[in-house]
Formats: structure tokens, sequence, C-alpha cells
């Protein structure tokens, strides 16, 4: 469904993202995974089409749509979410919500229905009438999923929305995401909490430095030494090994 | 849904019925003037204060609208009602000009605001300089009295005129503020990256707002001009109407539907009640105007409007506990 083919972006002279690829299948939770400053976010931008690359194509549906601008794609079925929360500030939930709703739906009534129906899917059915701005973080990470969710996608590109949340807030938001995918929504999900990466995801990619070093099942891709040491430094994989045998 | 329109009619009736209680002339100027900037404020109200894009230059759009009416009256003795229909036509495709050029280019906030200002400027020593405008010595409309020449014997009917002017575009926002494009326009206000996300084509909405907020106060340049039948590039093109539109705005509410109109008699009410008070001091209304403006953004971001429903929502809230004690 999604095929991102070389990406590479430049910033001035650093480099973001060198070279990565990857594909999602339709129907699946793929992850996306790496150390802060990897280009995980810089990636989604790209695949949103918030951000042209340097070099490289993105492929959606079979369809390049590396030109296409951003509210292009999400007329296509691509939505996003934002890792900082971009609420409408000066809104409240149920507003927030429909702006995502009018995308498919033109008139007033239609466009409030679907919100209120995708607020209470993903638990904020109770808020529909607080003003954004009052939300804690959980209800702001939950406001960005219905937002993208009312927009009806194929595909949803989920930007850490379990960061900053408790423990029991992750347990409850899990379901949620798998009934989005049970309903045959696409996700492509960069997250930092390995629990959720386990649970979720058929297939996990991993990027360091901007370039992919690893992809495969998440258990794989975990015990994988390129990956350790990506997140723990050079060596640190022999380190490991080393001490599992001597505890042994 | 007809509910959202009571707000409407209840103050149109209202100011319908003055010319039944007040007979002064001066009263009827006043409400006629006040009634011409309230429309040209709600078209700086769509795009400003709906839309985010705050604009410091819609003489541009005023006095293409009342320049380009007298021009077609007087040069080529068009009817005045196809000269109105045509200068508010001409008003939008300014603004969409304008608004094409600013906004592709990434314009916002204070650079916005400054190139608007910049091409009401261009277009005022433009006007100054051309023949087909009178240039300096400005245009002058022919007094003829006549419903087919839209003007009237008595202030009266003229204020009923501007009323009905400012009654469509009230209806004409509230619809808008309540549509896909109100929406999307408020979106494009609070956050333009995350409306991009939800498929909101930012630039496309920002041009339809500026087109419709030019045909509206285009529309004002109109009356003002079937009005006081005088133009110059000054008053057309000039620095004070956009500050005018843009302070009845921002004093009533901006974003608010009936907030123009409630800034502008706010504004008005008050710079005449300094004169009256303190008469001798020349431009001490405006001072006064200074005043409202730097008191509204220090305690009322909300405006007059914004205001009023606060204090309203508060004693509503206090209400219960009150009963109890
Ligand atoms: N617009 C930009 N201009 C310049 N540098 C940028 C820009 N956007 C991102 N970067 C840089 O690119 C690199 C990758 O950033 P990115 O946000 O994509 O990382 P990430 O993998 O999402 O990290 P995190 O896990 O912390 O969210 C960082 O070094 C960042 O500073
Ligand atoms: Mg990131």
């Amino acid at each position: 469904m999604l095929d991102v083919q070389d990406i590479t972006m430049r910033f001035g002279g650093l480099v973001a993202v060198s070279g990565a690829s990857l594909s999602v299948p339709k129907g699946a939770i793929v992850g996306l995974i790496g150390p802060n400053g990897a280009g995980k976010t810089t990636l989604f931008t790209i695949i949103a089409g918030f951000q042209a690359p340097s070099a490289g194509r993105v492929a959606f549906g079979g369809q390049d749509i590396t030109g296409k601008p951003a509210h292009i794609r999400a007329r296509l079925g691509i939505a996003r979410t934002f890792q900082i929360v971009q609420p409408f500030a000066g809104l409240n939930v149920r507003e927030n919500i429909a702006v995502g709703a009018y995308l498919r739906h033109a008139r007033r009534a239609d466009a409030h229905a679907r919100a209120e129906e995708v607020a209470r899917r993903v638990g904020l059915g109770v808020d529909l009438d607080k003003p954004a701005a009052s939300l804690t973080v959980a209800g702001r990470k939950r406001l960005e999923l219905a937002r993208a969710l009312a927009t009806e996608p194929l595909l949803l590109l989920l930007d850490e929305v379990l960061a900053g949340l408790n423990p029991s807030e992750i347990r409850d938001i899990i379901p949620v995401i798998q009934a989005i995918r049970d309903d045959g929504v696409t996700i492509l999900m960069i997250e930092h909490v390995m629990q959720a990466v386990m649970n979720l995801c058929s297939h996990v990619h991993v990027l360091a430095r901007g370039r992919m070093i690893a992809q495969g099942a998440p258990r794989d891709v975990c015990a994988d030494p390129a990956v350790i040491e990506a997140y723990l430094g050079k060596g640190a994989a022999g380190r490991i090994e080393a001490g599992e045998a001597s505890d042994a | 849904m007809m509910r959202t329109y009571l707000p409407i009619l209840a103050i149109v009736g209202l100011i319908a019925a003055i010319p039944f209680a007040v007979t002064s002339n001066t009263a009827l100027n006043f409400v006629v003037f006040v009634l011409i900037i309230a429309l040209g404020a709600q078209g700086w109200n769509l795009l400003g204060g709906v839309g985010g894009q705050f604009s410091f230059g819609h003489a541009a759009f005023f006095g293409t609208g009342a320049y380009v009416s007298a021009i077609l009256q007087v040069r080529y003795g068009l009817n005045a009602w196809i000269a109105m229909a045509a200068g508010i036509l001409l008003g939008a495709a300014v603004a969409w000009g304008i608004g094409f050029l600013s906004f592709r280019a990434g314009l916002r906030g204070s650079y916005f605001a400054l190139v608007t200002l910049a091409f009401a400027e261009v277009l005022r020593i433009l006007a100054n300089a051309v023949p087909i405008t009178g240039g300096a010595a400005g245009l002058l409309l022919k007094l003829d009295i006549g419903v087919l020449n839209l003007q009237f014997a008595s202030r009266a009917a003229f204020l009923w005129l501007a009323l009905g002017c400012v009654a469509a575009g009230l209806v004409l926002c509230r619809w808008i503020m309540d549509s896909r494009f109100g929406a999307q326009l408020v979106a494009v206000r609070e956050n333009e990256d995350a409306a991009r996300a939800l498929g909101v084509d930012v630039l496309a909405v920002k041009l339809k707002a500026i087109t419709v907020s030019g045909a509206l106060t285009a529309a004002a340049g109109c009356l003002y001009l079937q009005y006081f039948l005088y133009l110059d590039a000054n008053i057309a093109y000039g620095v004070w109407i956009s500050i005018e539109v843009l302070l009845a705005a921002m004093v009533g509410g901006r974003g608010l539907v009936l907030g123009p109109l409630v800034g502008a008699f706010t504004l008005h009410g008050l710079g005449d009640l300094t004169k009256q008070f303190a008469g001798g001091i020349p431009g001490i209304d405006l001072a006064a105007y200074g005043t409202v403006l730097i008191l509204v953004v220090a305690f009322a971001p909300g405006g007059v409007l914004g205001l009023l429903t606060r204090l309203w929502t508060r004693r509503a809230a206090a209400q219960p506990a009150g009963g109890r004690a």
C-alpha cells in the first residue's frame, strides 16, 4: 500500500534521512523505531507531504505521490498525527474532530455526527464540549488520533501517540489502535514504547542516524546486534552477550 | 438551524426601528455612517477575525468598490445599481489578486499586514495621479434623487438600504461560519499545519476568504459613495478606513458574526460622546478610539461581545449557588 524508496533528506549540512526505504502492506500495523534524532519524524513528514525529500520517491496504492501536496495526500487517504500535538486550541473537541470529518462529509450535520462517533471510539465521548486546550496530555494524544481518524484514512501514520502516557493509559489505548486496524485501516507507527510495538506490530523497521539498519518481526529485530548497538552504543551487543555468558 | 439567525434578526429589527424613534438628521447620519463602517468591518472580520489573516489594507477593497462605482456612473453614465454590483465584483477581484500574490508567497502575520498596507498605499497614490479618477480633485457624483440612482431624499431610506446590506452580510457570514468552508477557515487560523494534515487546502481557503472579504468591504465603499456623493484618493484608499474596519471588528469581538456591528456602534458611540464632552480638543475622538482599543486588547481579547458572553455565563453559573444561599 505504501512504498518509500531511497528517501534522502538534507537540512543544510545535516543528513537527517539517508537512502531509507520501507514498505507497508495493506491491513498491517508496521512499526518504525530508532533512537532519538534518527530521522523517524522527518521520514513521516515526507510521507505525509509536509516536506519534499532531497531524493527518493513515495508511492501510495501504486501511484507516485512524491510531488503531491499534503492536503491532496490526505484526500487520497493518508492521515498523520503530530509527535508534538497540534490541537486547534481555540476550538472544542467536537469542532476539532469535525475539521477532519469535513474532508469526506460536506454537510455540517454529517460532519458533526461523524466527529461524535469517532470521539466515542477513541474514548473522548465525554469530552466533546471541552475546549481542546483544557485536555490532559493523554486527552490531546487521543484528539490527534481522533482527528486523523475522522478523515477516514486508508493509511494512518502515528507519531509516538503513546509518548507521555502512563502505563494504564497505554493499556487503554492499545486495543483502540487494534480496533482501528481491524476496521481495515493500515497503520505505520513510530513508537518508543516497546511493549506496544511488541503487542501491535507485525513488522518493524529500525532507523538509526537516518539509515535503515534492520527490519523484521519485532522479536527478531530487538535481538539484532546492530539494533542493540544503535540504541546502546558501539560494542554494546558484544558486552551484553559476554555478560550473559559469564552469568551462566 | 434557524435559531442561529435569531440574534441577527433581533439586532437588525432594532436598528430598522431607529428612524421611527429618532428624526434628528445628526442621529440618522451617525447611524448610516456606523452601518457603512460595520459592513466594511464584516469584510475585515471574515478574513482577519475568522481566518486569522490580519489585513492592514482593506482600504484597497473599499476604495476599489467606491471608485469603480463612481467612474462607471460619472464617466460612462451607467446605472447606479449596476455600477455598485461592478464595484463589488472588482473589489473582490482585487482582493483575490492581492491574496494570490501574498498567500502564495506564504506571507503571514505582520508580513501579510504590511503587504496589504503597501497595496492600499500604491492604489491611493495611483488614484491620486491618473486622470480617470479625477486625480487630486476627486470625483463628484451628480445629485439626482431617485431609487434607480441609489439616491434618496430621506435619510431613513438610505439607512434601511445600508441596513439591508449589513443584514445580508450578517446572514452570509453566519452561513459561512456554519459551513465546511467556515470550519476550515477557523482551522487555518488556529493551526495551518494541522489543517493541512486534515486535507484542508490552506491556500484555496485563504483565497476564498479574502475574496468574499473584499466583496463585503467593497460594498461598504459603494454605499459610502452613494451617501456622500464624493470621493478622492484619501477617502477611498486612505489608511483611515483600513483602521476603522479593523478596530470595529476587534472592539466588537473578532471572529464573531455580530462583532463588527457591535464594535462599530461602540467605537463611534464613545467617540461621539467624547467629542460632545470635550469637543474643543481636536482629535479627542481618536484618543478615545485608542483608549478603547488598548482596553480591549488588555482586558477583553474577545471584544465587547466576548466580554458580555463571559459575564453572562458567569452570572448564569453563579445563579444556582445564589438561589441556595
Ligand atoms: N526542519 C529541520 N531543519 C533542520 N534540521 C531538522 C529539521 N527537522 C529535523 N531536523 C533534524 O533531523 C534529525 C532527525 O530528526 P527527527 O525529528 O526526524 O528525529 P526522530 O527520529 O523523530 O527523533 P525523536 O525520537 O526524538 O522524535 C535531527 O537531528 C533533527 O534535529
Ligand atoms: Mg520524532
